[in-house]
Order: C-alpha cells, then sequence, then structure tokens
C-alpha cells in the first residue's frame, strides 16, 4: 500500500469546488470595499487633522535650525585636553540632581503600588463575569474611567493646590490616575479567565471571596505583574513631567532651570533623565517577560 | 434521599429541563444517558444549584433545596461534589493546594484566602490522592498532569468536601478508554465503600450499563426511562439517542430487555484490559 487515497464522492466534488471559489471570491470583494472605504476615512481624517492642527512644512523647515540651536546652546564645550574638568563643571550640581532623580523614581513607585492596590479593589467589581449585579460592575467601571480620564498633571495640579509643594502631591496625583489605568486592564484580564476553574471552586461551595483568591488570582496573577511593571515605566516619565506643576522630584528642578535660562543645567538633567528612564525601562522589560506565562492556555 | 418534583429550567426558546421528577434514595449509582443537549447536564447544575430552576421543587432529606441562598446554599454545594468534564481544576496551583479547595465549604473565609489549612486536613487530602493513585504528584502543578490524572485530582477535591451527593458531569468524555476506566472504578469506589450517592452523566450506553445500579434516559430535557439497564430496549434507546445512536453503541441492542451490558468493542477491550 502506497499513497494516500483520497476518496472524494465522485460527482458533487466538482460543485463543491466551484462553490468554494464562489464564496472566496464575495468574501475578497466584501472585504475590500470595506477596505477602500477605512482607507478613505483615515486619509479624509489625515487631510482634516493638518488643516486643524495648523501643519505647515514651511513653518516646519523654518523651525528645525532653532531646534538644533536650542540643543547645542545647552551643551557646554568639552575641549579635549580639559575633559574631567569640563564635564565636572556641566555636572556641578550632580549629588543634588541625583537626589531629585531618586526622589522621581521613588514619587512613581510609591504611586505604582497605591495605584496597584486601589486598582486590585476595583477590578474584580468591574469584571462582567465575576459581578451578577449590573449596577456594582456599572459603578467599579465608572470610577476606574474617571480616574484614568484626568490626566496626571491634571491632578498634580489640584493635589498641589490642596497638600501644596513636593512629592506627596505627585504621588497622589500617579496613583490615581494608575488605579484608573490598571484598574481598566486588570479587570480585562479578569474577564478572559477560565469560567470551569471559577466553577470548580464555586461548586465546592466557595464564596466570592475564596472564588476570586483561589479560582481567579492565580490565572491573572503574571499578567497583573507584568502591567503594573509596565505601568512603573510610564509613571518614572510622567513623575519627571508633573514636576513642571511643583509636584516634587527632578522636574520641579527641570522647570526651574529651563525659567532662568541656565541652558546647561537643562541639557544635564535631561540626559540624567533619559538614561534614568532607559535603565529603568530595559530591567522592567527583563523583568516583566518573566511574569509573561510561557503559553496561554485557554 | 434526594426528591426532585417537576423541575424545569426553561430559556425563552429552549426547554432545557421539563418537568422532572425523581427520587434517588441514599447510595445509588445512578447513571443519566442522553444525547447531547438532552438536558444531562442542566439537571446536575440545577441539583447543586450552580443553576438556578424555573420551576418546580428540589428537597434534600426534608430540606427544600430551591429555597437556599447564601451561606447554606454554599454549604449545600459543598454537600454535593461536582466533577465536571473539563475537570476545572486551578492549573497554576499544586495538586494538594487544588484538592484543598475543597475544604472552602468547611473553613473559615480568611483563612482559606490565605491559604491556611491545618495538618489534619493536609493529611485528608493525602489520603484522598493516595487512594486515587496520585499522592506523588501531590506538589506538583496541576496543568502539568494528563486529563486521567488531572480528573483523579478533581475525584480527590471532590471526596475533601465530604459530600452526600457526588455529581459527575461527563466525567469521561474527554479521557482515552484506559483512564476513562479507571475514573469509571473510582466512581463506583466511592460509591460502595463511603455510601455516597453518585449521579453521572455519560454518553455511552454501554459505560452507564457497566458501572449504574440505575439509568435515568433523558431527552428533550425530559425523563423518558427511569430504571436497570436490563430494562432498556433497543427503541427505547433510540429515542433516547435519536440521530446519534450508532454513536453511542446501541445498535446491537435487541428489541426485548436484554440482561446482561451488551459488549462494545472498544469500551469492552480498555475494560478487559484495565
Amino acid at each position: 500500500m502506497s499513497g494516500i487515497v483520497v476518496s472524494a464522492p465522485p460527482i458533487s466534488s466538482g460543485d463543491a469546488v466551484a462553490d468554494f471559489e464562489r464564496n472566496r471570491l464575495a468574501l475578497i470583494r466584501a472585504r475590500r470595499s470595506k477596505e477602500i472605504l477605512f482607507a478613505f476615512l483615515f486619509a479624509a481624517m489625515f487631510v482634516f487633522s493638518v488643516i486643524v492642527g495648523e501643519v505647515n512644512i514651511a513653518t516646519l523647515v523654518e523651525g528645525v535650525p532653532g531646534f538644533f540651536n536650542y540643543i547645542s546652546d545647552t551643551i557646554p564645550p568639552i575641549r579635549a585636553d580639559s575633559v574631567v574638568a569640563d564635564v565636572r563643571e556641566w555636572y556641578w550640581a550632580f549629588p543634588k540632581w541625583l537626589m531629585l532623580l531618586f526622589d522621581t523614581v521613588v514619587i512613581a513607585f510609591l504611586g505604582t503600588f497605591i495605584g496597584t492596590v486601589g486598582a486590585l479593589v476595583f477590578c474584580f467589581a468591574g469584571s462582567r463575569n465575576l459581578v451578577s449585579s449590573g449596577w456594582v460592575y456599572f459603578i467599579a467601571r465608572r470610577l476606574t474611567e474617571i480616574a484614568r480620564a484626568v490626566p496626571e498633571l491634571v491632578y498634580a495640579m489640584i493635589f498641589v493646590f490642596a497638600f501644596g509643594l513636593g512629592p506627596l502631591p505627585g504621588v497622589l496625583a500617579i496613583a490615581v490616575h494608575s488605579a484608573g489605568a490598571l484598574g481598566k486592564l486588570f479587570a480585562e484580564v479578569n474577564e478572559n479567565v477560565d469560567m470551569g476553574t471559577v466553577e470548580g471552586v464555586r461548586a465546592s461551595g466557595g464564596n466570592w471571596f475564596q472564588i476570586i483568591r483561589l479560582a481567579v488570582i492565580p490565572q491573572v496573577l503574571p499578567n497583573y505583574l507584568s502591567y503594573a511593571l509596565l505601568r512603573f515605566e510610564i509613571n518614572v516619565r510622567s513623575a519627571a513631567v508633573i514636576g513642571f506643576v511643583g509636584a516634587g522630584g527632578v522636574g520641579q528642578e527641570l522647570m526651574f532651570v529651563i525659567r532662568q535660562f541656565v541652558y546647561t543645567d537643562v541639557s544635564a538633567l535631561v540626559l540624567m533623565i533619559i538614561v534614568t528612564v532607559s535603565l529603568i525601562d530595559m530591567s522592567c522589560e527583563k523583568l516583566r517577560h518573566r511574569f509573561i506565562p510561557e503559553q496561554q492556555t485557554a | 434521599m434526594l426528591k426532585i418534583d417537576g423541575l424545569s429550567k426553561h430559556y425563552s426558546t429552549v426547554k432545557a429541563v421539563d418537568d422532572v421528577s425523581l427520587e434517588i434514595p441514599t447510595g445509588q449509582m445512578v447513571g443519566i444517558i442522553g444525547r447531547s443537549g438532552a438536558g444531562k447536564s442542566t439537571l446536575l447544575r440545577l441539583i447543586n444549584r450552580l443553576a438556578d430552576p424555573t420551576g418546580g421543587a428540589l428537597s434534600c432529606d426534608g430540606v427544600d433545596v430551591t429555597a437556599l441562598t447564601g451561606r447554606d446554599l454554599r454549604q449545600w454545594r459543598s454537600r454535593c461534589a461536582m466533577i465536571f468534564q473539563q475537570f476545572n481544576l486551578v492549573n497554576r496551583l499544586d495538586v494538594i493546594t487544588n484538592v484543598l479547595i475543597g475544604r472552602v465549604g468547611h473553613r473559615p473565609t480568611l483563612s482559606t484566602l490565605v491559604k491556611k489549612f491545618t495538618v489534619a486536613e493536609r493529611a485528608l487530602a493525602i489520603q484522598a490522592l493516595h487512594r486515587l493513585d496520585m499522592d506523588v504528584q501531590a506538589l506538583q502543578r496541576a496543568e502539568t498532569l494528563s486529563g486521567g490524572q488531572q480528573q483523579r485530582v478533581a475525584i480527590a477535591r471532590a471526596l475533601m468536601q465530604e459530600p452526600q451527593i457526588l455529581l459527575a458531569d461527563e466525567p469521561i468524555a474527554s479521557l482515552d478508554p484506559r483512564n476513562a476506566t479507571r475514573v469509571m472504578e473510582a466512581l463506583q469506589t466511592i460509591n460502595r465503600e463511603d455510601g455516597i450517592t453518585v449521579m453521572v452523566n455519560l454518553h455511552h450506553l454501554d459505560t452507564a450499563q457497566e458501572y449504574c445500579d440505575r439509568i435515568i434516559g433523558m431527552a428533550a430535557g425530559r425523563v423518558v426511562f427511569d430504571g436497570q439497564a436490563k430494562d432498556l430496549t433497543a427503541s427505547l434507546a433510540r429515542e433516547i439517542y435519536g440521530q446519534e445512536s450508532e454513536d453511542a453503541g446501541i445498535a446491537e441492542l435487541p428489541d426485548i430487555p436484554v440482561s446482561a451490558p451488551i459488549p462494545k468493542p472498544a469500551a469492552a477491550v480498555a475494560v478487559a484490559g484495565a
């Protein structure tokens, strides 16, 4: 015996092929007309945005030299025969800036931590598959929406007004925004859990808290950790920016030197921020990949 | 004694379970057969109230199960354990913790939330696993086990609930013949040694005939047969299975009551080889 015998019914197979080809063609045509429609809509929106945004090639070209001038103005002269002395002069306040940068990272860390706890409180109530009451779900979802709809910078301004200058308003601003952003992501992870497992614990007589703890959390924890770390990366950048409105950290100092036109300090600080953010991004990414489950089981 | 009286579960267009009345004495091993969609699963889910009935009543030893809520309902679920076709273990937890989940109904919430169990409970869990020949894998993650092993862990979890009734919803439908035999034998042992009522949904008629004292046939949500295996005729079986008759292995059934289980090649070989 050799080869594979394809035992197709002799009469209808020709029809089946023809039918399939006809259906395939119809499907492709239907898809193409949709694609053309979307391409047209995208082009229209793009043109509209360019007009509204006053994007002008001429202005863009004119502005480029100014952009580079600002950058080159902020970089101090570093001569080959006195590199160490020049760099030392550039980074004249290095210990202080390092402390401020450390503050920023701590603000981001605390904000992410508190935000994650807040997200944990809301995410289960905001998961369609885990709550039977429609209004509990509705309220939880709307609360997380409000928390993330307002940018950190706006929260920071409000909290600076309430609690005064310093790191505390920064931590709070990041915490509130993160709770909203993570709350939504966590809830979406929850909605993808294997409900069979949930049913297994429920059938054993488990109450809601036991179901969450024993059936849901083991399934979702790696994704939670991954999202929280990603949020921490984002929050380090945010923490640097919200200092602009007086919410502590390196941002506050950066705003000050920009206003004072201390050009070399601006470049020194920006460079430090870039290096720190990159380092944290890289290490978080490494860490995150450890938590992402090797294979997502259905 | 479990008393089911006119129990129904109607969805807007379908009558999943329609006016079912049954009396299940304690300690019986009952096989429920029928084609897919006959209402077998829904019936079991109505019994442990994973689904709520739209009509009828259900009582156990005089307690009205349909009226239970909150804590009493969870206690009831804990008293009638359930095992599933897809095992429904927590894949990321180890085997022993999965088995200990069977204690959730017996323990204060707070201690289960930190997964704290007593030494005695752990001993009980290991004994349950040992009975099912699964104690060696106690510290392995559930997801590393084969299907047959997972189902045995699920049975151990059910045993930890110290149930009166064990509901098994197509427990062997996802298993190969050898593992299916082991699982069915485990259910039979639990029924005989522990005196636990077992209600098991089965697709195949011969499995039901081989293991069960009593067979209930369902079609379109209703009970169409209730009796011993030998009383089941071919025409009745055809009514139960409809289009799926051959698949369920009833083609050779004579049209008179049969007295012995019908030998069916695949399953019979598996049983003999175990």
